[in-house]
């Protein structure tokens, strides 16, 4: 083997291995640390006059597309009992996570709004109780519950009952509108 | 306080702990016993060599038959394994007997949950009032048989306390258990034995073997609830940890904080380590760790708020009074 040839094949590697370890990167403290909540998101997904609704917040795939943060994502769901009202993401008095159905937005930031302001008949507000990265971290959990997340990123397995295939498993389908939610 | 020798298997302080000493040296005298013999056969053999054009060799045709010496040799040799091993078997189950002899007529019974990383610690009581929950420390009353119920919430860890006795797997969905005699007063040390995470290493708890009455003064000591915050600035703190971040997690025994994913804070100060042996409890440890968990003990499940410096200083002198 050639040295050129030895030499780009560690290079190559290398640069897989970089890769690859994003998807499991661990931040425990938050970066930056101070992270915040975008809790002006605004929970429509229409607009009048046809206007396209603002862009992603880049801090969005940060989260949803590391392992690390889905999983502290769902150990926050069991502790701070979610599953209390919106069971393991099929719903009770609050409703359902693994539809595609959201009331108050689908998307990331509007989740950790949610999860951040509170909602009308019930969602307490987490604001002050949890820090704005687990707000993150459970935002990026609940939305692997209706398979919105890559595949390679969400756990394989829960902890708790469930009547659905292993998230990994699960059919990716784009999300409905949410007007036409109720 | 000092703590009686450092963390050994051969301490022998509790009935547990000693029997295990005791069958350790049984099994040290046969094996020893047997090794000798076999490297000492060896030596022999290597010494006297093969006789050249021996009776007994594979060229002569005639190696499987024997002299009566080596017969009697080898009778005698089948005869010691049984016998060593009849030894090792009896002793095994005496030590067994005397172990479980603990649990029949426990004086005390105690409930210690796992979890990444730290130890939940309840003495339970059919009186619940009389509960107690507290972390990473275990207080026991010397010469009391001692049952402890061992469960885990997330992943298998172990509890081992050397000086006391063996490991002890804690399984999630499982309930495992321990009994315990101890026999001598004193600190020990206990840790996770199992590797748990990325913070398996920090995971240890204190074990304190008291005298009755010492213990019923802890006891006394734990079941009360927590102090009010008397000055301002304790005010101040006390506020913030029952109604901000800290409750979420937290309880603290007559405060409205009562969360129950963490180690209770009811008599936090009393303790002798913060995070499960990882720093010792100090006013500036206390400090280091409030504003920063995550450089303090990296990966941990206690997250980094970001506190203003006047809510760090007030939950600090909160956190203080805990005693």
């Amino acid at each position: 083997m050639s040295s050129l040839y030895r030499n780009s094949f560690a290079a190559i590697a290398l640069l897989a291995l970089i890769c690859g370890c994003d998807r499991d990167k661990q931040e425990p403290r938050g970066n930056p640390l101070g992270e915040t909540i975008p809790i002006a998101a605004s929970p429509d997904t229409i607009f009048p006059g046809g206007k396209t609704p603002p862009s992603l917040d880049p801090r969005a795939a940060a989260y949803e597309q590391n392992a690390y943060a889905i999983a502290q994502g769902q150990q926050l769901f069991t502790w701070m009992n979610c599953a209390g009202c919106h069971s393991h993401g099929g719903g009770g008095m609050g409703p359902a996570l693994m539809d595609g159905k959201w009331r108050y937005g689908g998307r990331i930031d509007q989740i950790a709004a949610s999860i951040a302001n509170g909602r009308p008949n019930g969602m307490p507000s987490w604001r002050g109780k949890l820090t704005n990265q687990q707000i993150w971290q459970l935002a990026a959990y609940v939305r692997t519950l209706s398979g919105q997340v890559r595949k390679d990123a969400v756990g394989a397995r829960g902890d708790t009952m469930s009547n659905s295939p292993p998230q990994t498993e699960t059919v990716r389908k784009p999300v409905t509108q949410a007007d036409s939610a109720q | 306080m000092n703590m009686s020798g450092f963390q050994t298997a051969l301490g022998g302080d509790a009935l547990e702990s000693s029997n295990f000493l005791s069958l350790f040296a049984v099994f040290m005298a046969v094996c020893t016993i047997m090794y000798l013999l076999v490297i000492g056969a060896l030596l022999i053999g290597m010494w006297r060599g093969r006789t050249p054009g021996g009776e007994l060799t594979v060229e002569s045709g005639r190696h499987h038959e024997s002299t009566p010496a080596f017969r009697t040799a080898l009778i005698g040799w089948t005869a010691l394994i049984l016998v060593g091993l009849t030894a090792l078997t009896i002793a095994s189950f005496f030590t067994d007997r005397s172990n479980a002899s603990v649990a029949r007529d426990p004086g005390l019974t105690l409930k210690v949950t796992a979890n990444q990383w730290w130890w939940d610690v309840e003495y339970t009581t059919h009186d619940a009032s009389k509960m107690i929950r507290t972390a990473n420390e275990i207080h026991l009353p010397v010469g009391v048989p001692a049952e402890i119920t061992l469960q885990a919430s997330d992943v298998i860890h172990s509890l081992w306390i050397p000086n006391l006795a063996g490991k002890q797997d804690l399984i999630p969905g499982r309930v495992t258990d321990m009994q315990l005699l101890p026999r001598k007063i004193g600190t020990y040390r206990g840790q996770c034995a199992e590797f748990c995470g990325i913070q398996h290493a920090h995971m240890a708890l204190d074990v304190t073997v008291e005298s009755k009455a010492d213990f019923e003064k802890w006891v006394a000591a734990q079941q009360r609830v927590a102090f009010a915050p008397t000055t301002p600035l304790q005010l101040a703190g006390y506020h913030y940890v029952t109604t901000r971040e800290c409750s979420a997690c937290h309880a603290i025994t007559g405060t409205p904080a009562g969360g129950t994913v963490g180690p209770d804070l009811t008599h936090f100060a009393s303790r002798r380590s913060i995070g499960a042996g990882t720093l010792p409890m100090n006013t500036g440890n206390l400090y280091g760790w409030i504003a920063d968990p995550q450089s303090q003990k990296p990966g941990n499940h206690m997250p980094t708020i970001g506190l203003e410096p006047a809510d760090l200083h007030a939950i600090v002198a909160y956190l203080e009074t805990l005693k």
